[in-house]
């Protein structure tokens, strides 16, 4: 490596003149490409572990309120959650594309995938924009049921026996839990009634004590994922930009290589989060 | 830059051009603040860390001079105890964590391994910039009011409290990340930019030893951030993950803290370790006695390191087979920690011996840390951990270890590479009188709390029983006895930066990397990449050149 | 509890600081509890081991600083000696170690055990913990800010906090214990000698917690009970000035509030709202009127009559409640429209 050549003087950053994105303490730009990598996913990891105690959270209070967490689940929208599984699932595909177009310097190929990603990362948002406006509607938030701020307050406008997905299913069961509601029968009662309609099989349908505690979970949970979406975002218009500008090649396409991991990442989480909020019950 | 046509050994033992070296090469505020030179970031790390020291020895004095009797000395109750959480957590969070990876460690580190830079310039100094504001946060919350919890942030106590937890503990939560992104820089820097020759078993043990620290910053520190943002959380929109009101558990609460917490004692004493292999070799003039053992002691004590935390809570409730469990491991890190104790001794043996300061505050590091690391052995003993848990003999245990240990090899560290940083030689005399002050300072303080503690004086207690008077003023005359000798110690320093630069490239005699280079480095670190074919402490080719008042290599005296 | 200790806060004067009673011992403070030995035993087998190794290390640094000092840098002088490993060395400072830190653990998990399984006949004590005051209540109900204990017979205090997390901790019994809110604990003791012993809350509680100070009296068997008995009964005359006030007191302290509420909401027995002179049909189809009589009865022997609707599941209070502290509850009933 000599220092001679005339641009090597111009700034500390290109200190060698092999390229414009050659930082100046690297030899080769494969061994910046290691280092990168090796960077992002000890960044992971740290991802992992971050969201780490919330999980354990979660397992804490499922193993000692089981009841809460079924009686929770009637309330979540699976059907918005599928949809939004997919789609992350989608952007994750374009986000490897991308990688795989920044490799082989197809320019094209790359801004449309970055662009479709972004797009399915505000999908996402969008969906999950309307799922929490229906939990705030409906009371379904974290706090006290006497919380000061409404949007705090834990306080379902709904039993789960009004609701209509569980009317549809359980016609018998709602209706007994409703009537044995209706006069104005204690919570052990209401619950007799209702597994006496369903022949014996208890589904949970009554609101336990400290049901608050799964919403807070939740959200708790999908909004710090959501953030990382966001982040995701900023990042992918950061890199559809340098895109544009023919910033990245077969020699150069670490960030791109990074940000697809991250999005991977954010992907992987959520693919936990649907099975463990929505589905298991 | 007339560096092209000069080969570094042309500098011989003089000093690099103006434009050469690091800190004059540019001048002016922003060439400091914005600078991606490692060298630089770690000196603004160490200019922070040392403020924040006597910030926090300010804040200990307060604490030391209100218990001088009990009832009222100085200050209320409520005062005092937001004097014990700042103590804590300016100690913690802003100097002990940061003081060597960050602040000594980005200085040496990639000078050591043979490398231009570490391998994330401008995330470093990023992490420096997150550490600035998470310190702001820190001590700025005073001017709300500054928090009362402790610095365990112990719910539900501090869910419910009127101070300022927020702004404090969100500060911590930056601080994580500056911890974590350095962690992250020097792992990747120790995997991915070692030059030729330099193997794994060729490093220096204080890049082992930061390896190791950064392992567990980058494993533990992130449980810490969402801890904290839980806290936060919790505080501001009752959550309820923590709060029994609302069906939640506060001692969850505690083994998310320790999780991190615990951890994080080592990411404190680690790299302490690996200072003081360093100055032990140095100042033996013989090669360090069991290197791979206390290399990959470090490894096995961040590893073991994350599965104790349970020692901190045998009385809050959990299970007597957990506790077990956490006991049993805890005692399993005494073995690797005495490996290093016994090495290090070795390697003093039949060595030649140099008593200079930094050799000094190793010698204060063997005797006080170990009375420190034995003292944890009764508070991992389960039957006599129940009687002195959160009394004064866990005081005087982890200040035996931070202060005694980490402190102290901090210190030890910086007069070993102050002459590096700042091209300076300290004045040798002063240095070792503070050493002493310090060394005796330290005992006559927190020696005491051990009896104090043993017989049932429990910590945070702004009022004692009138039994124990005596040794809590024993404990303050001490505390002013180091403040004392921290005092000279800063003179010492900032009389040397009034000197003309006249430090010599090696001045003890050290075979790492970092004392082929100038004092202080140039910018560039090396032209090339150095060649490694020797090992980091192989003495023989260095010889004693009155001339230029330290050592060079064979070759170079005769030409 | 709530009102109980608010009434009794103003009630109860604060006790004035305990003394801690001379040690024999340089460490540790008076041996008062059947565990005080052995943990004692064990923090000496500690002390000594470590002054072994600290003693060994310190020696060896001094001896090496003394004998293979150099000074004079320019001398060039060598290390006598080039050995840079030797893995004998290395297994035997390892192993040695090992062998005392298992020790540590055997006798220490042994000793916890004992710290953590109180035998079965134990006399219970309920401690109830808040900022910044303890409360101690015995089997009879009564109340106290200081813990009175019988020497010689297993203690179990059941710990519960009202707010913040505080702990219990005797160092003369050697024994600590969070009280966590929301949640019950235990520490279990048995006390072996006479006399007055400090009480400290040792879990950082805010700003009044080095006050949170208190004392146990351990005293023989029989002036236990003879306290006890005078300490109620003195309360009673003080109280019975207010019978109805003393006797919604009562009516929290012994637990009746978990059952029955005051507003008219049904727990697991009926509420007292608007029961007093009410006709109240039993199981078994007879009926009567809710009077003196009948709450007394429904108190000493509430199997007599079992109210429609309602499990047979009250306890008794029988000796557990005076006829003074019976006729209190009775004004506190008839208060309840
Ligand atoms: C630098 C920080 C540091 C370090 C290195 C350590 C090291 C150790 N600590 Fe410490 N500790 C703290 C910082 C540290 N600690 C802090 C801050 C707290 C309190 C936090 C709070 O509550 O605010 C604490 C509290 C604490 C507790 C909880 C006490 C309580 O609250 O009840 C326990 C319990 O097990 C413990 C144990 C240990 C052990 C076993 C070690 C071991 O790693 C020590 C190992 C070393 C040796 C043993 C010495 C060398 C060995 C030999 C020379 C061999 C021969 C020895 C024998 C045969 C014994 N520590
Ligand atoms: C790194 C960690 C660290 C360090 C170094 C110290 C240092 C000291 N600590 Fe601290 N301490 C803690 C960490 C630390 N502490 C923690 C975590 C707690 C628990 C808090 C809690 O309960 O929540 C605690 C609690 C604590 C208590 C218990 C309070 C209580 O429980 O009520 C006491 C009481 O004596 C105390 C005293 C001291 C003293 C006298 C020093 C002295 O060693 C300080 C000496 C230093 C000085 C006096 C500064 C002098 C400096 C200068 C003059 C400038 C120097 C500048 C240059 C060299 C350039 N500390
Ligand atoms: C473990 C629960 C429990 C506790 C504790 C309890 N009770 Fe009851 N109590 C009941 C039940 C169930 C009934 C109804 C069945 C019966 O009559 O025995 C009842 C009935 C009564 C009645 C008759 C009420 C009526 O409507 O006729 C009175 C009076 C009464 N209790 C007083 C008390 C007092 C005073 C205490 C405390 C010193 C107390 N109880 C503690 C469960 C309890
Ligand atoms: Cu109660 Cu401390
Ligand atoms: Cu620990």
């Amino acid at each position: 490596m000599t220092d001679t050549t005339a641009d090597a003087h111009a700034s500390h950053e290109h200190g060698h003149g092999d390229g414009p994105h050659l930082a100046h303490h690297f030899d080769t730009y494969q061994q910046q490409f290691d280092t990168g990598k090796l960077g992002i996913w000890l960044f992971l990891a740290q991802e992992i572990l971050f969201f780490s105690a919330l999980f354990v959270a979660y397992i804490v209070y499922r193993s000692m309120h089981p009841e809460i967490f079924i009686w929770a689940h009637y309330y979540l929208d699976t059907q918005l959650g599928a949809i939004n599984t997919g789609v992350l699932i989608v952007s994750s595909l374009t986000a490897a594309w991308a990688v795989r177009c920044a490799q082989n310097a197809n320019k094209t190929g790359l801004v449309i995938n970055i662009v479709i990603t972004i797009a399915c990362a505000f999908g996402f948002l969008g969906i999950k924009y309307k799922e929490y406006s229906h939990k705030f509607h409906d009371g379904l938030m974290w706090g006290p049921a006497d919380a000061e701020l409404t949007w705090t307050r834990h306080n379902p406008k709904e039993e789960v026996w009004e609701l209509h997905e569980f009317r549809a299913h359980h016609p018998e069961v709602a209706e007994a839990a409703e009537e044995a509601a209706k006069e104005g029968k204690s919570r052990a009662e209401i619950a007799a009634a209702a597994r006496k309609a369903a022949g014996g099989k208890d589904y949970g349908i009554v609101r336990p004590n400290h049901s608050n505690i799964f919403f807070g979970i939740y959200f708790f949970m999908t909004g710090l994922h959501g953030i990382h979406v966001i982040a995701g975002i900023i990042v992918w218009c950061w890199l559809l930009i340098r895109a544009l500008k023919g910033q990245f090649g077969p020699k150069y396409f670490g960030p791109i290589d990074y940000a697809a991991l991250y999005w991977h990442l954010v992907d992987l989480i959520w693919i936990y989060l649907f099975p463990l909020l929505y589905l298991i019950h | 830059m007339a560096s092209t046509t000069t080969t570094p050994d042309a500098f011989g033992n003089a000093h690099p051009t103006a434009d050469e070296s690091y800190l004059t090469n540019e001048r002016g505020l922003r060439s400091w603040i914005l600078t991606l030179d490692h060298k630089r970031i770690g000196v603004m790390y160490l200019i922070g860390v040392l403020c924040s020291f006597a910030l926090g020895g300010f804040f200990a004095l307060m604490v030391r001079t209100e218990l001088f009797t009990p009832g009222k000395t100085i200050i209320e109750a409520d005062t005092y105890n937001q004097m014990f959480t700042l103590h804590g957590a300016v100690m913690v969070f802003l100097v002990i964590i940061p003081g060597i990876p960050a602040a000594l460690g980005n200085f040496v580190l990639p000078i050591q391994l043979g490398a231009k830079d570490v391998a994330f310039p401008r995330l470093n100094l990023f992490s420096f910039h997150l550490w600035t504001i998470g310190a702001l946060f820190l001590v700025l919350s005073m001017y709300i009011s500054a928090a009362d919890t402790g610095w365990t942030f112990y719910t539900p106590y501090s869910t419910t409290t009127t101070t300022a937890v927020i702004p404090a503990t969100f500060g911590a939560f930056i601080l994580g990340f500056s911890s974590i992104f350095t962690g992250l820089n020097m792992i990747v820097t120790i995997h991915k930019l070692r030059p030729p020759g330099m193997t794994w078993f060729r490093m220096p043990l204080f890049c082992w030893a930061i390896y190791a620290t950064a392992i567990m910053q980058v494993l533990a520190t992130p449980v810490l951030g969402i801890t904290l943002l839980m806290l936060i959380v919790e505080r501001a929109f009752h959550i309820g993950i923590f709060d029994p009101a609302l069906g939640g558990d506060p001692v969850l609460y505690q083994h998310f803290f320790w999780f991190y917490s615990h951890p994080a004692v080592y990411i404190m004493i680690v790299p302490a370790f690996g200072v003081i292999s360093e100055v032990i070799a140095a100042f033996s003039r013989k090669k360090i006695f069991g290197y791979k053992f206390i290399a990959l002691s470090s490894v096995a004590i961040a590893i073991l390191g994350f599965l104790v935390w349970g020692h901190h809570m045998f009385v809050s409730g959990q299970s007597v087979l957990a506790g077990t469990i956490f006991s049993a491991i805890t005692f399993l890190i005494a073995i690797p920690t005495a490996i290093k104790i016994f090495n290090w001794l070795a390697t003093m043996y039949k060595g030649r011996i140099f008593l200079d300061t930094p050799m000094l505050y190793a010698l204060a590091f063997l005797w006080v840390f170990t009375i420190g690391g034995v003292t944890g052995m009764y508070l991992s003993v389960m039957s006599t951990d129940v009687h002195l848990h959160d009394t004064y003999f866990v005081v005087a245990h982890f200040h035996y270890v931070m202060m005694g240990g980490a402190i102290t090899a901090f210190f030890a560290g910086l007069h070993y590479w102050w002459p590096k940083l700042s091209g300076r030689m300290y004045d040798e005399k002063m240095g070792r009188i503070s050493t002493v002050i310090v060394f005796l300072g330290l005992n006559l303080t927190f020696f005491p709390q051990f009896i104090m503690g043993s017989h049932g004086m429990p910590r945070r207690y702004y009022n004692y029983l009138e039994e124990f008077t005596i040794y809590h003023q024993l404990s303050t005359v001490g505390a002013y006895m180091m403040g004392l000798g921290f005092l000279l110690t800063a003179i010492n320093f900032f009389r040397s930066l009034r000197k003309k630069p006249d430090a010599p490239k090696n001045p003890w005699g050290a075979r790492t990397l970092e004392w082929e280079t100038t004092s202080p480095p140039p910018y560039y670190n090396y032209h090339t990449p150095p060649v490694v074919d020797f090992g980091p402490y192989d003495y023989d080719d260095l010889v004693f050149d009155k001339k230029v008042g330290g050592y060079v290599h064979k070759s170079e005296l005769k030409a | 509890m709530t009102n109980v200790t608010s009434m009794l806060l103003a009630a109860l004067q604060p006790g004035d600081k305990p003394k801690i009673p001379d040690s024999p011992n340089f460490w540790t403070p008076t041996e008062a509890s059947t565990f005080a030995k052995d943990t004692d035993w064990l923090f000496q087998f500690i002390t000594w081991t470590s002054a072994v190794v600290m003693v060994g290390v310190v020696a060896a640094m001094v001896l090496f600083c003394v004998k293979y000092r150099a000074t004079d840098r320019s001398k060039n002088e060598k290390a006598t000696s080039d050995v840079d490993h030797d893995n004998t060395l290395e297994i035997t400072w390892s192993v040695i170690p090992l062998f005392f830190v298992v020790a540590f653990f055997v006798f220490g998990f042994r000793g916890f055990v004992d710290l953590r399984t109180p035998p079965k006949d134990t006399y219970d004590i309920h401690a109830t913990a808040q900022k910044w005051k303890w409360l101690f209540q015995y089997p009879s109900g009564y109340v106290s800010d200081t813990l009175h204990v019988p020497k010689d017979r297993p203690v179990k205090v059941i710990i519960e906090s009202q707010d913040v997390i505080h702990s219990f901790y005797v160092p003369a019994f050697r024994q600590k214990m969070d009280a966590v809110p929301g949640r019950y604990s235990y520490a279990w003791f048995q006390a072996i000698e006479l006399g007055e012993f400090p009480l400290f809350c040792a879990e950082y509680c805010g700003t009044s917690h080095s006050d949170m100070i208190t004392k146990v009296v351990v005293q023989e068997q029989g002036d236990f009970d003879k306290w006890l008995a005078e300490a109620a009964k003195k309360e009673e005359e003080e109280a019975l000035k207010n019978p109805a006030a003393y006797g919604e007191t009562l009516y929290n302290r012994n637990g009746c509030a978990t059952c029955h509420s005051t507003d008219g909401s049904v727990k697991v027995g009926p509420s007292f709202k608007g029961i007093w002179g009410k006709t109240e049909n039993f199981a078994d189809g007879t009926s009567a009127q809710v009077d003196e009589n009948y709450i007394r009865e429904s108190v000493e022997d509430p199997q007599a009559k079992i109210v429609k609707g309602f499990p047979a599941s009250m306890p008794t209070f029988k000796g557990k409640l005076s006829n003074n502290q019976i006729r209190a509850i009775i004004e506190f009933i008839k208060n309840q429209k």
